[in-house]
């Protein structure tokens, strides 16, 4: 008696659970979920250090197409105030700014992947590129990269953990 | 849509009055993200330990202390999607997408694929190509998955890979300092910081033939 109760609640439970499934399905099934874009970055500090913080949000959802046009004088203008001529890659401040204003990392699938390594420029970024000091040289280092030394290196070389050889390459966290 | 962009320009206008010169890779960049699961801190492409792969790493929620990492979760919202351009248009030819699934505690990846449409709006594309168990904090080794296809993935909480030091930066910036501190007396900022990472290693080969590739990250938040 219990046996056959304990079964016919079971059943009731069941039945009403695929009801419920049942409602919940037909409420999803034709609506497809979007999801709208709120950040985005290619390479290291560009959004950080040439857009201002009246602009941020708005680069953040501008796509690579339109990043130059509508922020290109933004990153102009802080080249400007920087005082900057000319980089050690022999860009001038035109040349220069078009790179940085439209935010993608460029990765090479054939050779080694470094941010700058001396030889490759921008084919990457490794876990331990110094990327702050390339930029920092690139900024503020003039056309031969000896100008404003104080400024070219922040003299923080390396991260404060070794990374590992093997997926997923980064350290334990602290 | 009215709202939000009402909205938009209050965080802007706060954001000019209080907002200095920040400058680091893209943590803490934009009013609108700062500290929420959204928030891309940093974006690394790399050749994987088998130089036939590419890593894709998007760290997210950065300057997280110890003790704040360890209550730290992935958004169910959230989509965290690579863009991989192959023909130098700037448009995404592929996108490798990542989204938390909180029921199984998993960072599901999906892609890499061709996007139905590009932009600033997308939805999950096709079938999940690969999941993972998200590693927790304190766990001794780190959780990773391997499909048939090669793709691997990893998602949890990492010691931060940026260093710099942007506390002498903004001292610079604000006038109150001419230049860096010599090696030794100069300080990573991000030391001893964690941020949550999601770590995906794909063959090459199902990325296209390119030999250049533009890769960007972007967060996208459910509709």
């Amino acid at each position: 008696m219990k046996a056959i109760s304990i079964k016919y609640t079971a059943l009731i439970l069941a039945g009403s659970l695929f009801f419920i499934s049942c409602k919940k399905d037909s409420a999803t099934v034709s609506a497809t979920v979007y999801y709208q874009q709120q950040d985005q970055m290619g390479r290291p500090a560009i959004n950080t250090v040439f857009i201002d913080a009246a602009a941020k949000d708005s680069f953040n959802v501008t796509i690579p197409t339109q990043q130059a046009s509508k922020f290109g004088y933004k990153v102009t203008n802080t080249l400007t105030a920087f005082g900057y001529t000319m980089n050690a890659l022999g860009q001038d401040k035109a040349v220069f700014s078009g790179l940085l204003s439209t935010d993608v990392l460029n990765v090479s699938t054939t050779t080694k992947t470094t941010f700058f390594d001396g030889t490759n420029v921008l084919t990457g970024r490794a876990l331990n590129d110094d990327v702050i000091d390339v930029e920092l040289l690139l900024i503020f280092g003039g056309s031969t990269g000896a100008s404003n030394p104080q400024l070219t290196s922040d003299n923080v070389g390396s991260n404060d953990k070794a990374f590992n050889t093997s997926f997923p390459y980064l350290a334990t966290p602290w | 849509m009215k709202t939000k962009k009402i909205l938009l320009g209050a965080f802007a206008i706060t954001a000019a009055v209080t907002g200095g010169l920040l400058f680091a890779a893209d943590h803490i960049d934009s009013p609108n993200v700062t500290n929420q699961p959204n928030d891309i801190t940093d974006l690394y492409v790399f050749r994987g330990e088998n130089t036939a792969n590419l890593v894709f790493v998007a760290n997210t929620q950065g300057l997280l202390s110890p003790s704040a990492t360890a209550t730290k979760k992935f958004d169910e919202n959230t989509v965290i999607e690579f863009n991989i351009d192959n023909n130098n248009d700037k448009v995404e030819d592929l996108v490798i997408q990542c989204k938390y699934d909180a029921a199984s505690n998993s960072m599901v990846v999906y892609g890499p694929t061709v996007p139905s449409e590009t932009g600033t709006r997308s939805k999950l594309e096709g079938a999940a190509t690969a999941s993972v168990i998200v590693t927790s904090y304190g766990s001794a080794s780190p959780i990773t998955a391997t499909a048939a296809s090669g793709i691997k993935v990893f998602a949890g909480p990492r010691d931060d890979p940026f260093f710099f030091d942007l506390t002498q930066y903004k001292k610079i910036i604000a006038g109150t300092a001419t230049g860096f501190l010599p090696a030794g007396v100069s300080h990573d900022t991000f030391a001893g910081t964690n941020v949550m990472t999601v770590a995906v290693e794909v063959p090459k080969s199902l990325l296209g033939a390119a030999a250049t590739l533009n890769v960007w990250v972007e967060t996208k938040k459910k509709i």
